[in-house]
């Protein structure tokens, strides 16, 4: 133990000892967990009360009968299949937003710029199916007083399933929208080459985030109102 | 100034990251005292908006108060003062409920959360980790801001035509969902929703900052287990905050929808007015739930910054160190995780299945145990110390005194069977404004008494401390004590007049007596805010470290500047609570003390030995492992 009389000098240097950060991680990054940590309860009281109304509720509209439509087919009846496309399309965005990060990892500018494209595509594309899905919906005469569909077991529709639906869809759909604002304002910075500068991309990581935070929500959000 | 001495590398040298934001110290009024990004002077701007707003809080109870002593008394005054809402010299009913409201809100939220955490955090969390300021500095700013207009739009409520919320702190629907249900529903309550929201998004902003601040930004050599447990209760505290507010924000989205876009989420067959009104299927019992997931954390992230201010005002001020350190900070963690799974216990007569109420029960009860090692470490702590009774420590103890009373009414409420005979009593009024709100605000002055000197740069006058402290105790007992009895009489709360009531009658003398003793209360904080405004300008100067503590941010220079050490950040060697310590020169030794310097005091723990002592100071005592500087050194320290 000749190495004790050293110790009294000695500033403890492990991991969570101070002086660095435990994680090796940037305090935004930090921070962007943390929030996103706090928007998972947000999301979950809403779910849970979704959940909560729905198991209240004797019985409710089948999701495969409300969600049947696709755009240009009229009278269609196919369950799941536009849905099914705008989950794909949002997923994919999630990919190319990895292929961003990645490309960012290698300072990459002009591929972080083509993939930042592609996502925000992807993002508005979701939106716009999620626009044309509402306003079906609403023509169908769907609406925050009112609900057209019966229940499964052919009573009354219960009317919290279009007041939930729309609530919650529409919570979801303002954070892609956030989302791709977010986006655009750090694909201008890419383009304008801020992160060049600044040497990393981290930004870029940051986002990235958050955005596939978006979509993991969306997964839940999907499973909820259109598969159970 | 100070800044000019030291160099902006200084500044900036960050092992996480620098400071873009403010590459230089030319700093204009607004810039210092406006939209400041210094964390000491957003800690000041917290501090003295929830002064402000708790000024008015205790204003609005002292009205309510009025109503209660003499409910058929005319006070003239009332009508000059209140307008229309004291017409004829009584208070309106409509109104006496939006003042129980607001005193509610303000006080659980504008004084106890964003002044008492946003306070302290913020003056405390760089200082005592030892890092030059918060995370993002930007959006600490932001978080002031944000508070600050939800202040503002809290009071301006007063100003509308139909008056303040009244459905109570709480909101409950169906008075809060229907804009027509009475007169505090109306637009006041619209205010009390955006305030609330902008309140959520400050509480967010802040939270994440100071979690982000403590886990990232420590200085070198500060452990986890190094910190001064005042930065565990802001660590929990804010975590607390993160994930209890959020939820709800989500309740607020579908109240908000309830109220002006006609959707049934809360509301379910209601007559109002004579008429039936659409909704059908909704349920008022989900709000509470959902309301009580924050609220029941929320009175934890209320009473846990004060329990860490007292661990550490206690400890230095009883020259020893704090009793179970390790023990202390484990009591934090049961108290947070706990606080998450008892919200059931608010609910206990709302048609709740008896054995959820058991489970419930359950896991209240178990609270007491971490709650009791606090209050036995306390008292350990003080047990056979060398007390220094500042008007700090006076106002800490006082909330080891309020902590237990209030603990043990809690024990009678968290059984289901007793609270449904106690619910919505004076009982339940006099347990929460024990436990969490006098215990709270004690912490909060004790805080306040002890880092005025820190935050001011001059000390606080201890003759008036001490009148303050000793009425403030006194009035706080008499207001509150007496309402256990009224409470197991079956007194009910936020009722306007007992005069109604035959069986009611016979408290009027009681009501009164408690009214005068609020009286006294309020008069005695006239004498705090004289003390805390006019020394701001005329105390004494203050000393570096006025009063001989270990923590960190009694190194730094008693004039502020931005990035708090001049030079480097120092590093830690120690934990915080080397008080009294056998052996040492002093009776405290600072955290930046290296171990050289204090050869005669230390133990084979301070180098994380825990084996068998002897054989430790056998082998570190080997000349041979001396080198001769370092055995001069170790002799001149004997």
């Amino acid at each position: 133990m000749s190495t004790v009389a050293h110790l009294e000098e000695e500033v403890k240097s492990s991991a969570w000892s101070g002086g660095k950060s435990p994680f090796s991680v940037e305090y935004g990054k930090l921070m962007m967990w943390f929030f996103l940590l706090s928007d998972v309860f947000t999301f979950s009281a809403l779910l849970i009360f979704y959940g909560a109304m729905r198991f209240k509720s004797h019985s409710w509209p089948d999701p495969d009968v409300v969600f049947k439509s696709v755009p240009g087919v009229e009278h269609g009846e196919y369950p799941l299949v536009f849905v099914g496309i705008m989950t794909f399309i949002l997923i994919a965005s999630s990919v190319t937003m990895v292929l961003a990060v990645e490309a960012g990892h290698r300072n990459s500018r002009k591929e972080v710029l083509n993939w930042m494209i592609l996502t925000i595509i992807g993002g508005f594309t979701f939106l716009g199916c999620q626009a044309w899905e509402w306003s079906h919906l609403i023509h169908e005469g769907m609406s925050l007083h009112h609900n057209p569909f019966i229940n499964a077991d052919g009573s009354t529709g219960a009317v919290q399933f279009g007041q939930l639906f729309f609530v919650i869809t529409g919570f979801h759909g303002f954070h892609v929208f956030t989302g791709v604002i977010i986006n655009i304002i750090i694909t201008i910075n890419v383009l304008i080459g801020t992160y060049e500068r600044r040497g990393h991309y981290l930004m870029v990581e940051k986002v990235g985030l958050y955005w596939h935070f978006v979509d993991l929500v969306w997964v839940f959000v999907f499973t909820l109102f259109y598969l159970v | 100034m100070a800044s000019q001495v030291i160099s902006p590398e200084a500044v900036h040298h960050h092992d996480v990251h620098g400071h873009d934001a403010h590459g230089h110290h030319h700093e204009s009024f607004l810039s210092k005292y406006v939209f400041s990004m210094d964390h000491k002077m957003i800690a000041k701007q917290f501090l003295i908006t929830g002064i402000i707003m708790g000024v008015i809080g205790m204003i609005l109870s002292i009205l309510f108060r009025i109503q209660l002593a003499w409910p058929d008394k005319e006070f003239p005054l009332l009508e000059v003062i209140l307008g229309k809402w004291g017409e004829g010299g009584r208070l309106n009913p409509a109104f006496y409920l939006s003042l129980v409201t607001i005193h509610g809100t303000i006080m659980v939220f504008f004084v106890l959360t964003a002044g008492l955490s946003g306070t302290f955090s913020n003056l405390l969390i760089p200082y005592q980790v030892g890092a030059r300021d918060m995370a993002s500095p930007f959006m600490n700013m932001l978080s002031y801001w944000f508070f600050f207009l939800a202040s503002v739009v809290m009071v301006a409520s007063f100003f509308v035509e139909t008056g303040p919320a009244g459905p109570g702190w709480t909101i409950y629907p169906p008075l809060s969902a229907l804009p027509k249900a009475m007169p505090g529903s109306g637009t006041g309550m619209t205010m009390w929703l955006i305030s609330m929201a902008m309140f959520i998004a400050s509480s967010l902003m802040g939270g994440i900052n100071y979690i982000s601040t403590i886990l990232n930004m420590r200085t070198k050599g500060m452990s986890m287990t190094r910190m001064p447990l005042t930065i565990w209760g802001f660590l929990l505290t804010a975590i607390l905050g993160l994930l209890s507010f959020p939820v709800l924000f989500a309740a607020v989205i579908l109240l908000i929808f309830d109220r002006s876009f006609g959707t049934s989420f809360y509301l379910s067959d209601i007559y109002l007015g004579g008429e039936a009104l659409p909704n059908t299927g909704g349920s008022p019992i989900l709000f509470q739930h959902l309301f009580w997931f924050l609220g029941h954390p929320e009175v934890y992230i209320i009473i846990m910054p004060a329990l860490g201010i007292t661990s550490e005002v206690i400890s230095t001020n009883a020259r020893k160190p704090i009793f179970g350190y390790r023990a202390m900070i484990g009591s934090f963690l049961g108290i947070s995780f706990l606080s998450f799974i008892v919200w059931g216990h608010h609910m206990f007569v709302t048609g709740m299945n008896p054995f959820l109420g058991s489970v419930f029960m359950f896991t209240t009860l178990i609270i007491a145990v971490p709650s009791a090692v606090k209050t036995f470490n306390y008292l350990a702590t003080l047990w056979r110390g060398n007390l220094q009774l500042t008007p700090a420590m006076l106002f800490a103890i006082g909330l080891v005194s309020f902590f237990i009373t209030g603990g043990v009414t809690g024990l009678w409420l968290g059984n289901p069977s007793i609270d449904i005979n106690l619910h919505d009593t004076y009982f339940v009024v006099a347990h929460f404004h024990i436990v969490m709100g006098c215990s709270a605000i004690f912490g909060m002055l004790a805080g306040v008494y002890h880092w005025y000197p820190k935050m001011f740069g001059r000390m606080m006058d201890n003759k008036l401390g001490y009148l303050h402290f000793f009425l403030t105790f006194i009035s706080a007992y008499l207001v509150f004590f007496p309402m256990h009895f009224m409470g197991l009489d079956g007194v009910p709360r936020r009722y306007y007049t007992f005069t109604e009531f035959e069986m009611f009658t016979k408290w009027i003398p009681l009501n009164k007596f408690i009214t005068l003793a609020a009286i006294l209360g309020a008069v005695a904080q006239v004498l705090f805010l004289y003390n805390f405004f006019v020394n701001i300008f005329r105390g004494k100067r203050a000393p570096q470290n006025p009063w001989n503590s270990n923590t960190l941010e009694w190194t730094t220079p008693v004039e502020h500047f931005h990035g708090n050490w001049p030079g480097e950040i120092p590093a830690v060697y120690r934990w915080p609570y080397d008080y009294s310590k056998p052996g040492a020169e002093h009776d405290f030794i600072p955290q930046t003390v290296p171990l050289s310097e204090t050869v005669s005091s230390n133990t084979p723990h301070d180098f994380g030995f825990h084996g068998d002592e002897s054989q430790f100071v056998h082998e570190y005592y080997q000349p041979q492992n001396l080198s001769a500087a370092e055995a001069q050194k170790a002799k001149q320290a004997n």
